[in-house]
């Protein structure tokens, strides 16, 4: 018994013949923090729905703390915590009775729920808000009581579906200190999706998802160290001149698009000068860019991740 | 060892069991912590059979001429009315803690979909044979007699008639799929079902079709339930059409509603 294992195999997922998620298979290993990260509508609510039990493949396998959710979909069930994206919270509950109800769904007795209920209130840092009306409490609250409630059975995986979507930069940042404290306490897997590449740094192990399908997966440091290089925006007078001038004199490969040129080299400060040398043309700006997951998804899918609707780079 | 394993068998079942109720429970407490929590919704539900009593009451008594009194002849019909408002606000709302609610979160949860659903009825029916009993409480100025017998006999039905209706509109809300598209049906329908239940007017010298459209209403079994569970006890004994039985209007409706509710729960178990 694995209990904290997310395996994939093929999953498939379509909806009147239009294919949400076409494929994907994963490997996420006990005590994994594992973002799942992509563009709004690359499928990642869609996996993480069959991965619950929520919805069922068209195809492929799926198991989840070593069992296959097709088959048995209610020990799936008491075996995982799902936070939805969108927020679900009792608004005329207080806190606790909040946590109750979902304590008693659980099958907790009386003696073991008001217990767990304390316990769940103490990891998200709601202590003491027990009698506060749920309407009452800030929005990163309402989220840390939800991710609570999911903890409550004390499951082995935790799904979070977007768990910071909507949320100001502090609150955020409140949620994530949260997460890592969760870590620390509690032998957890957590699977979270996002599209904020910031948080994707926080995880043990990335997935990069777009239409469908897995671009990339490994830790984020490693899926940095494939890019491997930093890279220069430059914005000239005559990028086609700019680019011939650069592979002539430098030996540097480029390529440009609508917003200027893309040079890939190992180290940006040495080569700036160099660059700026040969080029005859006129520069009007010079970026660097070290590398960062959003150049690895840049790289596996053409588009970069905030901008997945800005596509069409290259020319 | 058979016998110790059926043994076990047994107590896990009972277990099992114990842990549905518990659910149904704390969902039917939910749903009433929800209702003292928002007493302004409460008021709202109580004041459209009060308004029809007193607006429609006194503006139709003198021009329809009714033996024993039109405020006598509407009560039943209130009662109906007190009982539905809340059973159907409860009963829908499923449609929309569906995608963004309640529900979605307790659909992961491991327990059976029919006590969530029971306990949720459940919930509806209390507030709804609670709201119901508040108008009970104007049986006196409709000139009906605050009879004990009377009174537990309508609370009883009111509250089979609660039930039977939260589950029927959460069948409806389970099946019509899209949140909007299904209040849409329940404002078009709710209206017309309610001037062709007999609540309002006496039914009889209808045209063909309207008559019909008057016995295909369920609504109009619950105000004959209601009204002829009065009669016995009003002073100029009203003349009680004679269809069917009380007893066998109240099994029709037991029956409505836990087929509704058993329904309900096989169509929320299937996944989409």
């Amino acid at each position: 018994m694995r209990p904290g294992t997310i395996h994939t195999r093929s999953l498939r997922k379509s909806y009147q013949g239009m294919r949400a998620v076409c494929g994907i298979s994963l490997n996420v290993e006990a005590g994994e923090m594992f973002g799942f990260l992509g563009p709004n509508g690359a499928g990642k609510s869609t996996t993480i729905s069959m991965l619950c039990t929520l919805l069922r493949p068209s195809g492929g396998r799926a198991l989840v703390a070593g069992i296959d959710v097709r088959d048995d979909p209610k020990e799936v069930r008491r075996r995982i915590g799902l936070v939805f994206q969108e927020p679900t919270v009792d608004t005329d509950l207080t806190v606790r009775e909040y946590l109750a109800f979902h304590a008693t769904l659980y099958g907790l007795g009386k003696h073991d729920a008001r217990r767990r209920v304390a316990e769940a209130a103490d990891l998200v840092g709601l202590t003491g808000l027990g009698d506060s009306l749920v309407r009452t409490l800030s929005d990163s609250m309402r989220r840390l009581l939800e991710i609570a409630r999911g903890l409550l059975h004390e499951p082995g995986v935790l799904f979070l579906d977007e768990p910071t979507v909507g949320l100001n930069p502090q609150a955020r940042a409140e949620i994530w200190e949260h997460l890592r404290e969760l870590r620390h306490r509690r032998a957890i897997t957590v699977f979270l999706t996002t599209h904020y590449l910031e948080e994707a740094e926080y995880c043990d192990h990335i997935a990069m998802v777009d239409r469908g399908r897995v671009v990339a997966d490994d830790s984020p440091a490693a899926l940095k160290r494939l890019i491997g290089t930093d890279r220069i925006h430059l914005r000239t007078g005559d990028d086609q001149a700019a680019a011939a001038t650069l592979s002539d004199y430098l030996g540097l490969a480029s390529a440009w698009g609508p917003d200027g040129l893309y040079v890939q080299v190992t180290d940006a400060a040495t080569a700036i000068p160099w660059v700026c040398t040969v080029l005859r043309v006129p520069v009007h700006s010079i970026e660097v860019r070290r590398p960062s997951l959003d150049e690895v998804f840049l790289r596996y899918t053409g588009r970069t991740l905030d901008g997945a609707a800005r596509s069409g780079v290259s020319p | 060892m058979t016998v110790s394993a059926c043994l076990t068998t047994s107590s896990r079942l009972l277990h099992r069991l114990l842990w549905e109720a518990r659910a149904a429970h704390v969902v039917w407490r939910r749903e009433l912590l929800h209702s003292v929590r928002n007493p302004a919704r409460l008021l709202i539900a109580l004041a459209q059979p009060v308004v029809y009593l007193l607006v429609l009451g006194t503006g139709f008594a003198a021009m329809l001429p009714i033996h024993g009194g039109y405020l006598t002849y509407l009560f039943p019909g209130v009662l109906m009315m007190a009982v539905q408002t809340p059973a159907i606000a409860i009963g829908a709302s499923i449609a929309v803690d569906r995608e963004a609610g309640f529900l979605r979160e307790t659909l992961v949860a491991p327990v059976h979909r029919v006590s969530l659903l029971a306990g949720r009825c459940a919930g509806g029916s209390t507030v709804a044979t609670f709201q119901g009993v508040l108008v009970l409480g104007l049986a006196g100025p409709a000139h009906i007699p605050y009879a004990p017998k009377l009174m537990i006999e309508l609370v009883a039905e009111m509250a089979l008639l609660a039930f039977a209706m939260t589950a029927f509109v959460t069948l409806l809300a389970v099946v019509i799929a899209p949140a909007p598209t299904f209040h849409a049906i329940l404002g078009f329908t709710l209206t017309p079902m309610t001037f062709l239940s007999g609540a309002l007017f006496p039914m009889g010298g209808l045209p063909g079709w309207l008559t019909a459209l008057m016995v295909a209403n369920p609504l109009t079994y619950v105000v004959d339930l209601l009204r002829r569970t009065i009669a016995p006890y009003l002073v100029p004994q009203e003349p009680t059409a004679g269809h069917s039985p009380i007893l066998m209007e109240l099994t029709v409706t037991a029956a409505v509603g836990l087929l509704s509710l058993l329904l309900a729960a096989l169509r929320l178990a299937r996944p989409r």
